[in-house]
């Protein structure tokens, strides 16, 4: 137990002391997002992501928001397990055949008034990936979409920056 | 004398025809038989004590001729591809699942996706198709149209049952509960005891294959990338090493020690965050956000110098996209230095904590018998106590200099969730072992050079071991040089099955931990 008690102590909160560029921009991003999430979501964003087909390279991505660095959950965004209790969709393309039902049905199953967030090249117009028999292409082909986040995958930054593109309005 | 051509000699005589000059490299040895040897062959293999890596169809409509079936078996460092054709007007071969577990799911779908009809199969439902596609769109026959919209047609899948006083059926997904891929995973229960646990995957299929055919040559290894977004580095790697055998191609000396260090860096990266998920999902927090952090330093670092958090593109064939400057050197050399440090502190927590060490010690075993039974590679096989790794087997420069590198490859025998989690361990602290050494002693060079088109009908194959094990690309150019194959085997293709076996005699809450341990991929597997 003492061991972990140091290494936490001794990492300290990682998420503030960071010096370089792109974290100025997390910060700005940061406080427009939780003033933004404040103000129009009661301090709360609920966040369900879907992945209707991407090759897990955008789920990283969205992991690494929730790590200590990027900590999202300081701006009030939360990932929720239930479509039944999610302010906005998080969906990775591009949409597949066989996921195009799953897709909709956790549409349907999203109360309104949903955002959809469409995440990377291929949730914005199926990638590398295309349209065929087994990709329908970008998410907006299946449900409508409120932003798109170009990226392959998208940075964390970038992310950050979609979400706030969205509860912005 | 090759231990694989002799055992399969010694049976079938000379209806085991040995090709030269068709399969690239000339080290992994190609023979055609007889479609009725098919599965004479897969005996002899089995006597051999040759696992079967992969098994695979082709439309060969172009050469004239109808559909080819083909098995790679391997043996330690040797490879062996055998091939049978099936006339277009009787799309049926022999199914080797009786000698070889893993050929279950490859042979469903070789007759989901090319209509080719494994006879004697104990089972005949689709995988990756699904019930509602209609029953003759098969996408990687020449004559399907990829642009098509598939029409759904009315159709249900038959779920395995199992019946009795409490038992209850638990469906999961496709859309899961956290940020992850689909699949549907059907549970049957005794209270918190797992009965059975049946998969059923293909949700993310995306018609990779089918795509590389319409690409050209030159194009594909950005797909490559794509197959599965956490192996970008491995992936890549595969599709170009199989174009560089088809064309002969000798990428520079300083190109493939590039490679290497991109390959060990994803490596590290993956580790380390599923080590943190692994711990996470036994309830030790504490664990994840740690891992998380020094992986993204790791990312961060990559991102500053090669260009990409996970280094996606930057393996092009004929070697690589980018350098490395000696102050990136200096910056690595120090990274991993902090990195090593704060790493072991956390190792000897993992290993200090008691409670952690309930959850994963003796959960989810993958008996040894059993992983080589359906055999699995890379850490899955390790933990299992399977001695297996294309870097050692099918190595490329720095790997093929043993006695300077020294690999170790890890191995365990217990098989539970603690063996997967320590293989990741020790295979990090090699890496980065590996990584300094590349660094200090990688020749200078140019990092590319020019590949030129294959010629026609020739076969083209690699084998790299990614951070979840051996990646097998296969390629076949047709009658005037274009792509008229891609075969892509991810270890996830083998390895999902380990999982269903793993979890019998295990309770339900152990599954999220039990599936993290063995972490593969949905979009690699699916396609």
């Amino acid at each position: 137990m003492i061991r972990i008690l140091r290494q936490i102590f001794r990492t300290g909160i990682v998420t503030e002391e960071l010096p370089r560029e792109a974290d100025a921009e997390i910060r700005e991003t940061g406080s427009r997002l939780e003033e933004a999430i404040r103000r129009r979501f009661r301090g709360s964003l609920t966040i369900r992501q879907v992945d209707a087909g991407s090759c897990n390279g955008c789920e990283l991505e969205i992991h690494a928001i929730n790590n200590p660095i990027y900590n999202c959950e300081r701006f009030g965004i939360h990932f929720t397990a239930s479509p039944r209790f999610a302010d906005m969709l998080l969906v990775t393309g591009p949409v597949s055949h066989n996921m195009e039902i799953a897709l909709r049905r956790t549409y349907v199953a999203t109360p309104p008034p949903k955002l959809v967030v469409a995440v990377g090249d291929c949730g914005c117009n199926g990638g590398v990936f295309g349209e065929s028999y087994a990709s329908l292409g970008g998410v907006h082909k299946v449900v409508p979409v409120d932003v798109f986040i170009p990226g392959c995958p998208p940075t964390p930054t970038a992310l950050l920056q979609g979400i706030l593109k969205a509860v912005e309005g | 004398m090759s231990m694989l051509k002799d055992a399969i000699t010694s049976l079938l005589g000379t209806d085991a025809q040995f090709v030269d000059g068709y399969q690239q490299p000339g080290r992994v040895l190609f023979c055609s038989v007889p479609r009725e040897k098919f599965v004479e062959a897969a005996r002899s293999m089995k006597k051999a004590y040759a696992l079967l890596a992969a098994e695979w169809a082709t439309d060969e409509t172009p050469f004239g001729k109808g559909y080819g079936i083909f098995a790679c078996y391997r043996w330690g460092a040797e490879y062996l591809i055998v091939k049978t054709e099936a006339p277009a007007d009787d799309p049926t071969f022999p199914s080797l699942t009786k000698k070889y577990v893993p050929a279950f799911r490859f042979e469903r779908q070789m007759q989901s996706l090319m209509g080719l009809t494994p006879v004697n199969h104990p089972d005949t439902r689709p995988w990756i198709k699904f019930e509602d596609w209609p029953a003759d769109a098969w996408p990687l026959r020449k004559s399907f149209d990829p642009s098509q919209r598939l029409a759904r047609v009315h159709g249900e899948y038959q779920w395995i049952k199992s019946e009795g006083e409490g038992v209850y059926e638990i469906p999961v997904g496709p859309v899961h509960a956290g940020i992850i891929e689909p699949g549907h995973f059907r549970f049957q229960a005794v209270g918190e005891d797992v009965l059975n646990l049946e998969e059923r995957l293909g949700y993310v299929h995306k018609g990779i294959e089918k795509r590389f055919e319409s690409l050209p040559w030159e194009q594909g290894f950005r797909l490559a990338g794509r197959v599965s977004g956490d192996t970008t580095v491995a992936h890549s790697l595969g599709y170009c090493m199989a174009l560089e055998s088809l064309t002969q191609c000798n990428p520079p000396e300083r190109a493939h020690w590039l490679r290497a260090l991109f390959l060990e860096r994803e490596r590290i990266a993956n580790h380390l965050g599923d080590i943190g998920a692994i711990c996470n999902d036994a309830a030790f927090a504490f664990m994840l956000y740690q891992m998380m952090r020094l992986k993204e330093s790791l990312l961060r670092t990559n991102h500053r110098l090669f260009g990409h958090r996970f280094i996606m593109d930057r393996i092009v064939p004929g070697g690589v996209a980018v350098d490395i400057e000696p102050r990136g050197k200096e910056e690595i050399l120090t990274e991993l230095d902090r990195l090593s440090r704060d790493f072991e502190k956390l190792v000897v927590i993992y290993e200090e904590n008691p409670s952690l060490e309930d959850r994963v010690r003796t959960t989810g075993v993958l008996k040894p018998a059993m992983a080589r039974e359906i055999c699995a590679v890379g850490i899955v096989a390790r933990a299992s106590g399977m001695n297996l790794d294309c870097r050692i087997f099918n190595p490329f420069p720095p790997y093929d200099q043993y006695d300077r590198l020294e690999l170790d490859v890890p191995v365990m025998i217990t098989g539970d969730v603690h063996a997967r989690t320590w293989v990741r361990v020790r295979e990090v602290r090699e890496s980065i072992r590996i990584i300094r050494w590349i660094l200090e002693n990688m020749p200078s060079g140019p990092i590319s050079s020019p590949v030129i088109a294959p010629g026609p009908d020739k076969a083209g194959f690699a084998a790299v071991e990614g951070w979840r094990g051996e990646i097998i690309y296969w390629l076949q150019s047709g009658p005037q040089g274009q792509v008229n194959r891609c075969m892509v085997r991810d270890p996830s293709s083998v390895n999902w099955l380990g999982l269903e076996q793993a979890i019998h005699g295990n309770i339900v809450p152990d599954f999220p931990l039990c599936n993290k341990s063995f972490n593969q991929s949905y979009s690699g597997h699916d396609l």
